[in-house]
C-alpha cells in the first residue's frame, strides 16, 4: 500500500544575514535532507527538542513554509509546488491543530462563526441552517455543548479552546491532520483528555496524524511510528515500541533518559 | 453588536457621562441656529464687551436684567436696580437656515429690544459670545469628527495593506509616512494651506482644513495599523485561516483589521481633540475659519488682545473652556470604548 504522505530529501534552510549590508553570513538548517513516510490511518510521532525542526516540517506540509530543496507528496501528488486553485483541494484534505490554544482562535469572533468559516470556504453550497446544524454537530463531536457556539473564545479554558481548534480542523472533513504540539500548553489532566479525543476521532473518521511533540510519554501513547529529529536531521525512525524500548541512537537515548520518572 | 457596545458603555460612568456630554455638544452644534438667541454676525456697537447678563425670577417669569454703560473706556456695565425684561420663548428673531435647508425665524429664546440677552457676554463688536460659541461648535466639532473619520479610513487602508502585502507596497507606504512625520507639523500645515488654498473657494475653508489635517494625520495611524497587522499575521488564528484556504481579502477584512479596531477606536477618539486643536491653531493664526463664520479657535484668536486680560473679560475665553471640556470628554470616552469593544473586557452578567 502506498503511503499517504511521502517526504523525500526535504531541506529548509534559513539564511543568516548580518552586518550593515545584510550579507548572508551563514545558514540555519531547520530541516536537512529529511525523508519520511506516513501510512494512511496511522500516526507518525515526531519528536525532538525545541529548534529541532519539528514545527518547520509541519509548516511545509500545510504550505506555510516553502522548502529549499526536496519534495513532499500527498496521495501521490507533489504539493510543495502547488499554488492557488490547484492547492485548494489539499486545503480541505490537510488540516492543522495548533500548540497555543489562546492564540489559535480569533478573539473577535463567536465560536459559531469560527467553525462556520471552513464550511463557507469548502462547502459553499451549504445553506445557513445546515451550517449551524453542522457547527452544533462539530461541537458535540469534540465534547462541547452546541449552545457554546454563541460564546467568544475568551470564555473558554485552554482545554476547551483546544477542542474548538480540533473542531475547526475537522469541519472540512480532512484526511490528514498535523497536530503541532497540541497538548504541550495544557495541564497534564487536560492533556490526557485531548489526546484521547484525538485518538477517538482517528478511529471514527479514519484520520492520519502527524503528531508533533517533545513529550515522549505522549508520543509513545499515540504513535504507530516515531521519527526523531535532531538539529533538522532525522536521526532515528521506527515503530513506537522499538524507539521507546530500544533506542539505538544516542540522541534518542538521551531524550528518553531526560523523561522524568515518577 | 451596536447594542452590545451601548450596553457595556452604559456600565461605565465616566464613559457614559462623556458620551452624554458629547451628544449634547453635537446636538447643540446641529441645532445652533435655533438654540442661539440671535445670529453670529449681529453686532451692537453700543454694547461691546458686555458682561454676561444675569437672569432673575420676577413677576412669575424668568427675566433678564437691564444694564447701563458706566465707563465706555473700560467697558464697565452696571445693572439697573429692579429693572428687567421678560424672556420670550419660541419667539421670532433674525431669520436662519436650520441644517442649511429649513428657513425659520423661531428662536428658543429672545428678549425685547432695549434689553439684550448675553448669556456669555459680548465681544469687541457687541456680538453675542454664546451664539458664536454655538455656531462655532458646529465647525470645530465637525472638523474633529470628519477629520478623524478620513484619517482612520486612510490609515486603516494604507497601514493594513502595507502590513499584509509587505514588499514594495510596504516600503513605499512607510517611506511616505516617514516623510510626513519628519517634516515639522506646523510648517507642513502652513505649507499645505498655502498650496491648497487656491484650489478651494473661500467658503469651503472648512473642507480645506479637514483635508489638510487628515493629510497630516493618517501617517501615525497607518504605521501603528501596519505594525499590528504584521504581528497579527503570524498569530496561529491567522495561520489557521491560511491553512483553510481563505481568500486574502477575507483574511484581511474579517480577521486582521477587526483585531486592530480596539486600538483604532481608542486612537480615533483620542485624536479627535488633535483636530479640534489643529483647527484652533490654524484659526488662531488667522489661516483657518474666516469671519464672519465663527469657530472656537477663531474666537480664541480674537481674545488674545491684552485689553481682555487686563480688564478681565473672562467670558471671551469660554471657547477655551469648551475645547478643554470636549477634549476631556473625548479622552474619557476613548478609554471607555476601548474596554467596550474588546470582548475580553466585556463585563460578566450578559
Amino acid at each position: 500500500m502506498p503511503s499517504l504522505v511521502e517526504i523525500r530529501n526535504l531541506s529548509v534552510h534559513f539564511p543568516v544575514k548580518s552586518g550593515l549590508l545584510q550579507r548572508q553570513t551563514g545558514v540555519v538548517k531547520a530541516l536537512d535532507d529529511v525523508s519520511l513516510k506516513i501510512d494512511k490511518g496511522s500516526t507518525l510521532g515526531l519528536v525532538g527538542e525545541s529548534g529541532s525542526g519539528k514545527t518547520t516540517l509541519g509548516r511545509v506540509l500545510v504550505r506555510l513554509q516553502n522548502p529549499t530543496s526536496g519534495s513532499a507528496s500527498y496521495d501521490g501528488q507533489e504539493i510543495t509546488s502547488l499554488d492557488g486553485s490547484a492547492l485548494r483541494p489539499y486545503r480541505k484534505r490537510i488540516q492543522m491543530v495548533f500548540q497555543d490554544p489562546y492564540n489559535s482562535l480569533n478573539p473577535r469572533l463567536r465560536i459559531g462563526t469560527i467553525l462556520a468559516e471552513p464550511l463557507e470556504i469548502h462547502f459553499p453550497k451549504m445553506s445557513a441552517s445546515d451550517r449551524s446544524a453542522r457547527v452544533a454537530e462539530l461541537l458535540k463531536l469534540v465534547g462541547l455543548d452546541p449552545a457554546h457556539a454563541r460564546r467568544f473564545p475568551h470564555e473558554f479554558s485552554g482545554g476547551q479552546r483546544q477542542r474548538i481548534g480540533i473542531a475547526r480542523a475537522l469541519a472540512v472533513e480532512p484526511e490528514f491532520i498535523i497536530c503541532d504540539e497540541p497538548v504541550s500548553a495544557l495541564d497534564v489532566s487536560v492533556q490526557a483528555q485531548i489526546v484521547n479525543l484525538l485518538m477517538d476521532l482517528q478511529d471514527q473518521f479514519d484520520l492520519t496524524y502527524l503528531f508533533i511533540a517533545h513529550d515522549l510519554a505522549v508520543i509513545e501513547h499515540v504513535s504507530d511510528q516515531v521519527a526523531v529529529l535532531e538539529h533538522g536531521k532525522l536521526v532515528e525512525e521506527g515503530s513506537a515500541e522499538t524507539i521507546t524500548r530500544h533506542p539505538s541512537h544516542p540522541y534518542t537515548q538521551r531524550l528518553l533518559a531526560s523523561v522524568p520518572a515518577l | 453588536m451596536v447594542a452590545d457596545l451601548f450596553q457595556s458603555l452604559l456600565r461605565r460612568p465616566a464613559g457614559l457621562v462623556s458620551a452624554i456630554l458629547l451628544i449634547l455638544l453635537y446636538g447643540a452644534a446641529a441645532l445652533a441656529p435655533f438654540l442661539a438667541p440671535t445670529i453670529p454676525s449681529a453686532q451692537d456697537l453700543n454694547r461691546t464687551y458686555h458682561p454676561p447678563t444675569t437672569l432673575v425670577w420676577q413677576e412669575g417669569r424668568l427675566c433678564v436684567r437691564l444694564y447701563r454703560l458706566v465707563d465706555p473706556s473700560t467697558a464697565t456695565y452696571e445693572p439697573l436696580p429692579g429693572q428687567a425684561a421678560p424672556l420670550r420663548w419660541f419667539s421670532e428673531g433674525p431669520p436662519y437656515k436650520l441644517f442649511g435647508l429649513i428657513t425659520s425665524k423661531t428662536h428658543l429664546v429672545t428678549v425685547e429690544s432695549p434689553a439684550a440677552l448675553y448669556l456669555l457676554g459680548s465681544d469687541a463688536t457687541g456680538r453675542d459670545v454664546f451664539t458664536r460659541l454655538l455656531y462655532g461648535a458646529g465647525i470645530s466639532l465637525g472638523i474633529g469628527i470628519v477629520g478623524v473619520f478620513l484619517t482612520s479610513l486612510l490609515g486603516l487602508t494604507i497601514g493594513g495593506l502595507a502590513g499584509y502585502l509587505g514588499g514594495w507596497a510596504d516600503s513605499l507606504a512607510m517611506r511616505l509616512t516617514e516623510f510626513l512625520m519628519a517634516v515639522p507639523g506646523l510648517y507642513l500645515l502652513l505649507a499645505l494651506r498655502a498650496a491648497l488654498s487656491s484650489r478651494f473657494p473661500s467658503d469651503a475653508t472648512f473642507l480645506l482644513i479637514v483635508v489638510i489635517l487628515s493629510a497630516l494625520g493618517w501617517a501615525g495611524t497607518a504605521r501603528v495599523v501596519r505594525g499590528l497587522v504584521l504581528s497579527l499575521r503570524e498569530r496561529p488564528f491567522i495561520l489557521a485561516t491560511n491553512i483553510l484556504g481563505q481568500r486574502p481579502t477575507v483574511i484581511l477584512f474579517r480577521h486582521l483589521l477587526p483585531n486592530t479596531f480596539s486600538y483604532l477606536v481608542v486612537a480615533a477618539t483620542l485624536s479627535v481633540p488633535g483636530y479640534i486643536l489643529g483647527e484652533a491653531a490654524l484659526s488662531f493664526l488667522g489661516l483657518g475659519i474666516q469671519e464672519p463664520s465663527s469657530s472656537w479657535g477663531l474666537m480664541l484668536g480674537q481674545a488674545q488682545d491684552i485689553k481682555i486680560f487686563m480688564l478681565n473679560f473672562w467670558w471671551l475665553l469660554t471657547p477655551g473652556a469648551a475645547i478643554i471640556l470636549t477634549v476631556i470628554a473625548f479622552n474619557l470616552l476613548g478609554d471607555a470604548l476601548r474596554d467596550a469593544v474588546d470582548p475580553r473586557f466585556r463585563l460578566p452578567g450578559r
